[in-house]
């Protein structure tokens, strides 16, 4: 009897709970208020990186011509007397490690998730998640360092003695290592979301465990897992600490990895942290080159959303 | 309540203990009025720095027009100290002479650069400031040692060195390029000499310069070359030998300003603390200040 009383209470009391809910009392218009509030933040922050990135191009493209920004070769905005704007080794460079880290991350990452979801045990899953949480939480200044002072003198040099200290490719192998845990638990997640039916129908035709992997499961989730690739490599394109500790400081256009280049983000850091005055043509390099980086970086975010959109399959 | 009155005058008596010591620092006011050379700038700061802690009511303001601009101040009698990385021009003394200002000139510490490169490389020892030259200028044609001295290898050269923000930059450019700011610009450029030492102790054909300091604490990485057969050392850049890429830090004083109680306080601190505080801001310290105290002593009397 008691129960009864008890649970018709609770059920009344929560029934007027959604009215109240439902209702426009002022303390419910108040929460609306404040959750717009901090969702229009995020919308101001990057209207106002946008806006401060443009205005102050502006200021640098008055003295450039963008032709030569984005054409010329040589990028030497400091030192007298032959100074030069050309863009093109910043990129050059950044081009060079986002290759490098993804030819890194892609197969093995591609390689890990499908092993983990379609060959592994339990048990091999639950050792292996926690692992790469750990590397997921390596800062990035130790992966520089780790580079540097690990990657260079012990694992690339025995192997290419005339290697030098700084160069693309064990700040590549860096960034590789960084964004692996990136496409392994976003393509597993892709993986996993494809129906168990199909799997097993698969199975159910006689397919072995690689035909099921390849033939089946990777294609079904391919906008998930091609989405992933381009997350992570649009994370590469914007390390900044690796390539800064690890990469070099000389802009270069080279396609030998074992030279020393520098990145957009790179050079960022090292005029930044200098006493360029503010206001000067060489300050101004700074938003020109920061503006060519978020406009790539907006590209590829673009790109990943259309084909996001365009090869997804709806399960019902 | 009784506590508390107890520790109330436990606090004053131990302040009063005190007293008497800070009292006597605290004594000493007025105002030292410093300006002059970016080189020789962060020396004088921290000693201003120090000495405010010892001597908090003196006002010490360090200023950094420039060697130049600081001595414009200097003869006109608006400073009472010019920080100078180079010695007094003759319109300049005639200006302080026309002015009635007497001053002493004190050596302060030395700057020396060091042109260094990797201990396995064994082919120099020695270069001439004409083939840095030839390396370092704008529009150089030096891509391998073979081009400056054909029995050198024939490796491409890895250069490393401070950038355009850099004060060494500046002085490197102006004593062996010529022109002080011009300089090739295909070379690892870094204000952090920990990444230059760094590659140029990895690169068995690198070669870099930068201050004596950050030679001295990495010799076991680096070889430095010397520079028309005077290597780098403290005894050479201290008198000089280690030319043109050592040079003397002078402080010009004004004899009249020293004769005031707190600016003598802290030439006094100055140079008594010189042979600590110098090295710690990258420069080289002279082997004793016995004669700079001398001298001050002399103006003073």
């Amino acid at each position: 009897m008691k129960k009864n009383k008890e649970s018709s209470w609770y059920a009344v009391l929560f029934d007027r709970k959604i009215r109240h809910m439902n209702s426009k009392s002022s303390s419910n218009k108040w929460v609306n208020y404040v959750l717009l509030l901090a969702t229009l933040i995020s919308v101001f922050t990057t209207v106002g990186i946008i806006v401060i990135l443009v205005t102050d191009s502006i200021h640098f493209f008055a003295e450039v011509s963008i032709i030569d920004f984005l054409t010329g070769l040589k990028w030497n905005p400091l030192i007298e007397p032959n100074k030069s704007y050309g863009v093109l080794p910043l990129v050059g460079g950044t081009m060079m490690i986002t290759l490098g880290s993804a030819l890194i991350a892609i197969p093995v990452g591609l390689g890990s998730a499908i092993y983990l979801t379609e060959y592994s045990s339990r048990r091999f899953r639950k050792i292996i998640k926690p692992i790469m949480e750990i590397l997921a939480g390596v800062p990035t200044v130790v992966y520089g360092y780790f580079a540097l002072t690990f990657i260079t003198p012990k694992i690339l040099k025995p192997i290419f003695p005339e290697i030098q200290t700084f160069n693309a490719l064990s700040a590549s192998i860096a960034v590789g290592i960084m964004i692996l845990p990136m496409v392994i638990s976003l393509s597993e997640d892709a993986l996993n979301s494809v129906p168990d039916s199909i799997r097993q129908g698969a199975y159910a035709m006689g397919s072995t465990r690689f035909e099921v992997a390849s033939r089946v499961m990777v294609p079904s989730a391919l906008s998930g897992i091609i989405s992933s690739f381009i997350l992570a490599i649009s994370r590469a394109i914007g390390e900044t600490m690796i390539v800064a500790i690890a990469a070099g400081m000389r802009p270069q256009l080279t396609a030998n990895f074992l030279k020393p280049v520098q990145t957009m983000t790179g050079y960022i850091v090292q005029v930044s942290l200098g006493d360029t005055p503010v206001g000067s043509l060489e300050y101004y390099t700074i938003f020109a080159v920061g503006l060519l980086l978020f406009l790539m970086t907006l590209a590829l975010n673009i790109i990943s959303h259309w084909i996001l959109m365009k090869y997804r399959e709806v399960y019902h | 309540m009784k506590k508390i009155t107890a520790l109330f005058f436990v606090l004053a008596l131990a302040m009063m203990a005190v007293l008497p010591v800070s009292v006597a620092a605290q004594e000493l006011k007025g105002e030292v009025k410093i300006d002059g050379s970016s080189t020789v700038y962060p020396i004088t700061q921290a000693m201003a720095e120090e000495f405010s802690y010892e001597y908090p009511r003196v006002r010490v303001t360090v200023g950094v027009s420039g060697t130049g601009g600081g001595f414009e101040k200097f003869t006109v009698g608006e400073t009472a100290i010019n920080d100078a990385s180079r010695p007094i021009k003759e319109s300049e003394a005639a200006k302080a002479k026309e002015n009635g200002i007497e001053y002493t000139r004190f050596t302060v510490g030395s700057d020396g650069i060091t042109v260094a490169v990797n201990p396995e490389n064994d082919w120099v020892s020695d270069i001439t400031v004409e083939e840095l030259h030839q390396i370092w200028k704008p529009d150089s044609k030096v891509q391998k040692w073979s081009d400056v001295r054909s029995e050198w290898p024939e490796e491409e050269i890895d250069l490393y060195g401070p950038g355009a923000d850099s004060g060494t930059f500046d002085y490197f450019t102006e004593a062996v390029v010529g022109n002080e700011g011009a300089s090739r610009s295909d070379y690892t450029a870094s204000e952090d000499d920990n990444v230059l030492v760094r590659g140029i102790s990895g690169n068995k054909y690198a070669l870099g310069y930068f201050g004596y300091a950050y030679y001295e604490e990495n010799q076991d990485k680096l070889k430095a070359l010397a520079v028309n057969g005077i290597e780098p050392s403290v005894k050479t850049i201290s008198n000089g030998n280690y030319t043109p890429l050592a040079r003397p830090l002078f402080i010009y004083v004004n004899n009249a300003a020293a004769k005031r109680d707190e600016v003598e306080a802290f030439l006094k601190f100055y140079f008594n603390n010189a042979q600590e505080i110098v090295p710690q801001t990258g420069y080289v310290a002279l082997e004793s200040y016995e004669k700079a105290l001398n001298k001050l002593a002399e103006i003073t009397k």
